[in-house]
């Protein structure tokens, strides 16, 4: 009986411990939400009233909408690009006939792994060289060798349960490779390249370390003007900021867990096909 | 049908990209010369396929690592501002180390100054042998700017007086001794100082007490990844295993918890925990409030909010490497131990834990990795003493722009990250680490 | 596939010879903050209405790695920089720095000659002092640094800016070294560890700033009781409402300088903002917009007695003052920045 009672607690604890670190993960998240729609300065609650304000300054304001528009730009481009890299690369490991693919695979996931301060500091040597230090080229180059991981290993991921030889069958029934490529793999895979596209948005959109080695002025992106601002003073235009980061960040896990459970009903579909 | 074949023969050789993907049927080979032409044809289509981003992380990133490596031994500000007298020196070298060069040297120093292409690559040269002992930079900026004018002395005197005459440290045998030093192409000059150690007339020594810092800095940067890591997995595990057994509105929120802050930026989450954990944030106004504390407690910028907002950032990448483990044990092994009557806790240390093994390898390194390169957070909400060895390489690039050191230091760290990579790649292979099965 | 890695190649090679850098505007560069809001406010704002062309600003927390990549790339993303005097001299001897050329500043014969500089010319005179929370201490509050020191009096913790220049001044200045003194000691070995030892003995009181704003900010919170910050920054936050006193004995003062980047495309447009800045009417502005000690003769002779006495070169407040020695940090900064960043960190 005691058994069971012990049992029971534990189970009890172990829920209330799941509780606490949810509030801890999340909590803070939420708590300055509020604050971005004071009508006063202060970082803290009681909010003296309500208000637009802060919004309206992080809108009009040249700096923050320079800055977002840098890092759309920045992180569309490097998106496009890595994602096409990626998703080559991925197709090429899915046909399993590659040597040394695992000292391959160990090198293009590297950027991902690496210390960013080391891929700065790298690329300012290298950039600085190449005269794209200072540009916006040289910060999409950056970021998109930073991306590609995400998109490799997103698309490689959603190939595992993709069996090669549906390729081939059609292929001998007479499809096209492209054809075929377009008919079968591509439906499969999409989820897995949407879904590695936005991951790879994200890394370039929330990207700071090699931004401040090899950005420059023209170049300032979200983060850097967070991080400027951080170092500053933090008022509750950040926080504006912050919220909207926040909402971002939802509609881009809403949409990688939709896609990623629509790519399992696929993967169950093929199977019972 | 052949091809299939061959794709199948290839499995078991090549990379296996998947379990369910042996399903292709195995047939008898019989056209096996056809088969090999065939094979080596889509090698190359693979290979082509993987060429652009092989070649493109080639280029933009294992390229540049490669040029932080050169720069952390490059050494060339002494050999430009000064090549005739080092070529000079290396024809003509001194009796011993404690003897001045010859006046061939010190006609060839003399012209150097005179020729010299431009101020920058003097006073590149000044800032070099300054590092071997400080005083240095203002004797041969002021040595170069004396001969910027045309001197007057008269023409009996040699080279040797004339520099003699500008500073008299040029006729001492140390300057001498530390400028050959500083000469050559390549130096170990940055590695050692990135290991507290520095070369002398003996050999390689440590540096004096006072100096020896990046030792420190080194442990004191893997302590914190490692601390970091291991409260990562004390509070993962938990939190992963929960996750896999909750009710499904539970899951849900569990879920939510990991990944909402891994969508959010990470500028956004620090801004957060500034505001949440400062003297006047909220959790000290509530406090205070409340009565439960008199003075506010200090929990951001200093070691407290360092730990805190990165067990915050870092926390998901220990969780999920372990649920993805521990969502494919069968609940009903644990059932079983506990039906033969083993104790819950010998249960899981005896058959959950060692399952569970290869989450908690690939999350903890990871998070290692990961914790162990930090450079933004710790500048952000810590104090100076919680500062890692990322902030030092930025610090050496971006402030006093000593790009060896930086580079040295580099170095180091990337030693520490590549121990672990090649460890984890090792223990958990790098497709785990990838979190592909 | 084939026609896959045929694109890929198409897309790389447009986007590799596409055009990498088109005409930039002129990018004006400052320390931040405050400051730069009453740089903007009289000099870049003015001058870009008149020249009806956009002024572009940045802001860096001084050093040298920035302008010299840009000059080593051959991809010069700055123009007008506003730099500490010991910077702009290493810059110069660097060659990262266009010689100033006087002909090109209409308004050159105004300024005392004493701002101009190889490759640069003075934006202002700012003044490092002490300051404290008068919630904390009232009218008794510290005086001198050697009073910042004492922590038994007033308890608390303090406020230095996060780097050698000035603070390993101001500790010998703590330890009774008279101003005059102050470099001939930190010249030697001794002098230096004595600098050292006596910070090492408020080191855990001691929270670092790194911009100018923050000392404000912390004193404003409560986090800190004591701090040295600019006299610019003390006076803008009390306009909003502050009351931190102004403690000019044992000032640290110097010039900031603006600076020209080597072989920018700006040249000709630079030089015009600096022209504007130079001008009377712009310079008046600037002192009246925040304290800062200006440099031209004929605004300086036209300046109220008010505003005259608010700012660091007033006769009134260079008691005990102490020039900050260009020369001396020219040749030692980089030294004891290691030192003193190595110290902080322990």
């Amino acid at each position: 009986m005691n058994h069971f009672i012990q049992a029971y607690l534990a189970r009890k604890a172990h829920v209330l411990f799941g509780l606490l670190m949810s509030i801890f993960m999340i909590a803070p998240l939420l708590a300055v939400v509020p604050i971005s729609f004071s009508s006063g300065t202060f970082l803290s609650y009681p909010l003296p009233g309500l208000s637009l304000q802060w919004y309206e300054r992080v809108f009009t304001s040249g700096p923050w909408m320079q800055a977002l528009s840098n890092s759309l730009w920045v992180g569309i481009a490097s998106t496009l690009l890595a994602t096409l890299l990626g998703t080559l690369a991925a197709l090429a490991f899915a046909r399993r006939n590659l040597p040394a693919a695992s000292g391959m695979l160990g090198l293009l996931i590297s950027p991902m792994i690496f210390p960013p301060v080391i891929s700065g500091l790298g690329m300012y040597f290298l950039f600085g060289k190449l005269g794209l230090t200072g540009t916006l080229f040289g910060l999409i180059l950056a970021h998109t060798v930073l991306a590609t991981p995400f998109v490799l290993i997103s698309v490689a991921a959603s190939l595992q349960g993709f069996d090669m030889t549906l390729l081939k069958a059609a292929a001998m029934s007479g499809a096209s490779p492209v054809r075929a490529f377009a008919g079968i793999a591509l439906p499969i895979i999409a989820p897995g390249v949407i879904s590695g596209a936005l991951f790879a948005f994200m890394t370039s959109f929330d990207e700071i370390v090699v931004v401040l080695f090899i950005g420059g002025p023209s170049q300032r992106t979200l983060p850097r003007q967070m991080f400027d601002g951080i170092r500053d003073t933090i008022d509750p235009s950040i926080l504006a900021m912050s919220t909207l980061l926040l909402l971002v960040g939802i509609v881009g896990l809403m949409t990688t867990t939709w896609l990623t459970l629509r790519a399992q009903r696929n993967a169950r579909q093929l199977k019972e096909q | 049908m052949t091809e299939a074949r061959f794709e199948y023969g290839f499995i078991k050789v090549g990379f296996t990209m998947s379990v369910s993907s042996i399903d292709a049927p195995a047939c008898v080979d019989t056209l096996a010369v056809a088969h090999y032409q065939s094979s080596r044809r889509k090698r190359w289509v693979s290979m082509l396929l993987l060429l652009p981003l092989l070649a493109y992380t080639c280029v933009f990133f294992a390229l540049p690592i490669g040029m932080m490596f050169y720069r952390a031994v490059s050494n060339p500000e002494l050999l430009q501002a000064f090549p005739t007298a080092i070529r000079t020196m290396v024809d003509e070298p001194a009796k011993d180390s404690t003897a001045l060069p010859t006046d061939r040297v010190f006609d060839a120093l003399e012209q150097d100054f005179i020729n010299a292409p431009s101020n920058a690559v003097i006073g590149e040269a000044a800032r070099r042998l300054n590092y071997e002992n400080s005083g240095y930079r203002f004797l041969v900026m002021n040595t170069a700017r004396t001969y910027r004018t045309p001197l007057a002395n008269p023409e009996s005197q040699s080279a040797r007086e004339r520099l003699a005459a500008i500073d008299e440290r040029w006729i001492s045998p140390q300057v001498w001794e530390d400028f050959r030093r500083a000469s050559p192409a390549y130096t170990p000059y940055y590695l050692l100082a990135a290991l507290d150690l520095k070369q002398t007339d003996q050999g390689v020594a440590p540096v004096e007490e006072s100096q020896r810092v990046y030792l420190d800095l080194t442990f004191k940067t893997l302590k914190i990844a490692l601390i970091v890591s291991l409260l990562c997995l004390l509070l993962g595990f938990p939190f992963a295993a929960l996750m896999v057994k909750a009710s499904p509105a539970l899951q849900v929120l569990l879920f939510l918890a990991v990944m909402l802050p891994f969508w959010t930026s990470l500028l956004a989450r620090t801004t957060a925990w500034i505001v949440v954990l400062q003297d006047k944030g909220i959790v000290n106004t509530l406090l205070l409030r409340f009565g439960l504390i008199d003075h506010p407690l200090p929990m951001i910028f200093n070691l407290s909010g360092v730990y805190i907002v990165m067990v915050h950032i870092l926390l998901p990448f220990s969780v999920l490497p372990l649920y993805n483990v521990m969502k494919n044990i069968p609940p009903h092994f644990m059932r079983a131990s506990a039906s033969l009557g083993a104790h819950p806790i010998r249960g899981f240390m005896q058959v959950y834990l060692p399952l569970t093994l290869t989450g908690i390898g690939s999350g903890t390194l990871l998070t290692f990795i990961v914790a162990a390169g930090y450079y933004v957070t710790p500048t952000l909400v810590g104090s100076a003493r919680e500062q890692m060895l990322g902030y030092f390489i930025a610090f050496y690039t971006n402030t006093t722009v000593n790009w060896g050191m930086a580079s040295a230091l580099g170095l180091v760290l990337i030693s520490c990250v590549m121990v672990i990579y090649l460890l984890a790649a090792r223990l958990v292979g790098i497709r785990q680490i990838a979190g592909l099965r | 596939m084939h026609s896959h890695s045929t694109r890929l190649a198409l897309v790389l090679t447009l986007a590799l010879t596409g055009p990498l850098a088109q005409a930039r505007d002129l990018t004006v560069v400052g320390f931040g903050g405050a400051t730069q809001e009453a740089f903007d406010k009289a000099w870049f704002k003015p001058f870009a209405a008149q020249s009806a062309k956009p002024v572009v600003q940045d802001s860096y927390g001084g050093g040298l790695a920035k302008q010299k990549a840009m000059v080593e790339s051959g991809n010069p993303t700055w123009d007008l920089v506003q730099m500490d005097q010991n910077e702009m001299e290493l810059a110069c001897e660097q060659g990262l720095l266009e010689d100033l050329d006087h002909k090109q500043l209409k308004n050159a014969p105004e300024v005392n000659p004493e701002a101009f500089s190889e490759c640069g010319v003075g934006a202002f005179v700012w003044s490092e002092v002490m300051t404290y929370d008068p919630k904390k201490f009232g009218a008794d509050g510290p005086k001198s640094w050697a009073d910042f020191w004492n922590v038994q009096k007033w308890p608390g913790k303090r406020g230095l800016r996060k780097q050698a220049r000035m603070t390993l001044e101001i500790a010998l200045m703590a330890d009774g070294v008279a101003p005059a003194d102050v470099y001939k000691l930190l010249a030697t070995p001794a002098g230096q560890n004595r600098a050292f030892a006596k910070l090492d003995q408020i080191k855990p009181y001691i929270q670092w700033w790194e911009t100018g704003a923050q000392p404000l900010e912390w004193l404003a919170a409560g986090n800190i009781a004591v701090s040295a910050a600019y006299n610019g920054r003390i006076a803008i936050a009390n306009q909003q409402g502050n009351h931190f006193p102004l403690i000019w004995q044992q000032q640290l003062y110097s010039m900031d300088y603006w600076t020209i980047i080597k072989n920018t495309p700006n040249k000709t447009a630079s030089y015009q903002l600096l022209d504007y800045i130079l001008g009377a009417k712009a310079q008046s502005d600037f002192a009246h917009a925040i304290p800062y000690g200006i440099v031209n003769s004929k605004a300086i002779a036209a300046m109220d007695e008010k505003t005259a006495s608010a700012l660091p070169n007033a006769p009134a407040n260079m008691k005990d003052a102490l020039l900050l020695d260009t020369p001396f940090w020219v040749n030692y900064e980089e030294d004891l920045m290691n030192r003193f960043t190595r110290w902080v960190a322990q």
